[in-house]
């Protein structure tokens, strides 16, 4: 499968004025084109600030990327110039943001904000950005798309600025778009409507999608892999199945344990006790030991090697290393001759 | 809209009628008269000056007179000036009146958002630093001790620009720095908060994830929605620039209006006081309303027409 997209060995840092905040401190991972990607984890843990790191939209300063490649399309993004980066913006990589209250101007016709991406890019007169927009109005289903091109944002209702977003996002045909929490601000109905409707897009267009997410029921609808991330690091990376089915790191497994299901009712939910390392000095070994029921002396000392477990799951743990499965492997046996 | 132009100028027509109901009680409990003199008036003569200009009749006749007198726009003559109408003065005075405010009020706008923009921009830069000490001390400092300041340097020890009087353009330059500074840093510090805050917005970063570049992003995006506190203030500006004008164009001596009326003030002329007391409210309010419109084409939120409104 073609990799659209790569990042490898991603820093970002903060300098604020207690310290440098390490927020992302070497991710690696791939999007292959046309499926979607799920970035989860906790507020806090680094998803939004690893895809503001690939639109290069990191405020600088306080933030930078320290360290790592993004490579898109054969091009380390993190090297090109801050122009060349405006003509990549909107055009082969879009955003999407959280809220759709806040992400569209109030004082601009929803027509002046769809076109004006359309007009920045590509060389192309008023009437026919106006075509494309009315023609995208209706991929992303807004009724009467002609008429409401004229209208402000706040005749809109929250679903329907989630989709004039989306297809703001979509207006110059991208070919990744990063949506960051695009649907944690809306009703659970309009979420469903608004999940149904990225199948879709990405069925026409073919566009790879990178989801930040922190519900994992979203996950489980449309993401074709997950990356789960935790203070900063990607802690396990496989397929939906493969994490929401065969979990191996703790963290993961906590996470999966603390969501409500409706086929265990009347059992209370295992929240994950504690809380994540703080970032101005993170450990130097797995972060997560402090809340780890599992963690064993090393864990703390060395950050763990990454395991294979499958082509395509690879997790960040000790236990699943040869080592520790040995030694635990022996203990057992020991401890059952006594 | 045309409702709301007509509930708007009925409002006007009241606060008119008390501010003239005001003034006029204030000018009669003020002692003295226009024929108070020094030296003393004969008595049959003032009696005669008072029955012609209608100062022998009761409070309230003078009060439905003066009233009368607004109503037809026509103040009469003044007491103080032979051979002068009170029309004939705001005439006069009014056209030099507006052009120093006017000048005046574009330098404070354009340079305050200027000035506003650039700090926010620079953010923490020294630019920033620099736009701010200098819009403190535009703050800090009264316009009339600017104004005799930039006498004494630019005009006395300089002589780059006249001192005083009004006629050619290098005239205007003094009076309406002395004016301007004020309210252009009041315009600065505004527009700097409001576009420091409006440059976080999501929709800005939106803007920024489109590709648009910085220049587009504050001109089309940040700018306008960093402007409504400033149309909100513009309203007390006005009110603080006209009567600056009082002041200034005392210090510069120029022929404005607010020359007749502080003189009218201390020469109880009451057909003048009356007359550009008038002018003068008519003209903020008229100017305050205007504001409110503008909202409206700033904002889109804003609804005139809707009954109650957003």
């Amino acid at each position: 499968m073609e990799k659209i997209l790569e990042v490898k060995d991603l820093h970002v840092t903060f300098s604020t004025y207690g310290g440098t905040v390490k927020a992302v401190r070497g991710v690696n991972f791939h999007l292959n084109k046309g499926e979607t990607l799920a970035i989860v984890g906790e507020s806090g843990c680094g998803k939004s600030v690893t895809s503001n790191a690939i639109m290069r939209l990191i405020p600088d300063p306080p933030g930078k990327i320290s360290k790592g490649e993004i490579i898109f399309r054969g091009k380390d993004l993190t090297k090109l110039s801050e122009k060349k980066m405006r003509g990549l913006r909107g055009v082969d990589i879009s955003m999407i943001f959280q809220d759709p209250m806040t992400a569209l101007n109030p004082t601009l016709t929803i027509g002046t904000q769809l076109k004006e991406g359309l007009q920045q890019h590509r060389k192309i007169s008023s009437d026919a950005a106006e075509v494309k927009a009315i023609e995208m109005m209706d991929l992303v289903g807004i009724p009467s798309p002609k008429e409401r091109l004229k209208q402000y944002p706040h005749q809109f209702s929250g679903g329907m600025r989630q989709r004039i977003v989306i297809a703001m996002a979509l207006i110059c045909e991208p070919e990744l778009l990063i949506a960051d929490e695009p649907t944690t601000a809306l009703d659970v109905t309009i979420q469903a409507q608004i999940l149904e409707l990225f199948e879709k897009i990405q069925e026409v267009t073919g566009v790879s999608i990178i989801l930040i997410t922190h519900d994992l029921g979203v996950v489980a609808k449309i993401a074709d892999r997950i990356v789960v991330m935790y203070a900063g690091k990607i802690i396990e990376v496989g397929t939906k199945r493969e994490v929401f089915y065969q979990p191996e790191h703790p963290y993961t497994k906590g996470l999966l344990n603390s969501v409500p299901r409706l086929d265990l009712q009347g059992e209370k939910l295992t929240p994950i006790d504690g809380t994540p390392p703080d970032l101005f000095s993170p450990p130097a070994g797995c972060p997560f030991t402090a809340r780890c029921p599992f963690a064993m002396e090393v864990c703390d000392k060395v950050y763990p090697t990454g395991t294979t477990l499958s082509e395509t799951h690879q997790v960040d743990c000790w236990l699943q290393d040869d080592r520790a499965k040995r030694l635990l492997a022996t203990t057992a046996a020991t401890t059952a001759e006594k | 809209m045309l409702r709301y132009i007509l509930k708007r100028l009925l409002i006007m027509i009241v606060t008119i009628w008390i501010i003239v109901t005001l003034t006029f009680v204030l000018m009669i409990s003020i002692p003295g008269s226009p024929f108070n003199s020094e030296r003393g008036t004969n008595e049959n003569v003032q009696a005669n000056l008072e029955a012609h200009y209608n100062l022998d009749k009761p409070y309230h006749i003078q009060y439905l007179l003066y009233l009368k007198s607004i109503a037809t726009f026509d103040f009469g003559p003044s007491i103080k000036q032979p051979g002068q109408t009170v029309n004939d003065l705001l005439g006069r005075g009014f056209p030099v009146s507006l052009e120093l405010g006017l000048v005046t009020i574009i330098v404070a706008v354009i340079s305050g958002i200027i000035l506003g923009i650039l700090a926010a921009l620079k953010h923490n830069g020294i630019l920033d630093y620099a736009a701010m000490s200098f819009a403190v001390l535009g703050i800090s400092i009264p316009n009339f001790v600017l104004a005799t300041l930039l006498i004494q340097e630019l005009a006395v020890n300089w002589q780059i620009f006249p001192p005083a009087t009004w006629s050619s353009p290098a005239h205007m330059v003094l009076p309406v720095i002395a004016l301007a500074t004020g309210p252009m840093a009041i315009i600065a510090r505004l527009t700097r908060s409001t576009m420091l805050e409006v440059l976080t917005q999501d929709y800005i970063k939106m803007a920024r994830a489109k590709g648009l570049s910085p220049w587009k992003i504050v001109v089309k995006h940040a700018l306008r929605n960093a402007l409504m506190p400033v149309i909100t203030i513009m309203g007390t500006l006005l009110a603080s620039i006209l009567t600056g004008t009082f002041v200034i164009e005392k210090i510069f001596a120029i022929p404005g209006m607010g020359k007749y009326f502080v003189e009218s003030i201390n020469q109880r002329d009451y057909p003048v006081i009356m007359g550009t007391t008038v002018f003068y409210s008519t003209f903020l309010i008229f100017m305050l309303f205007l504001v409110d419109i503008a909202y409206g084409i700033l904002d889109p939120r804003i609804k005139i027409n809707k009954k109650g409104g957003e």
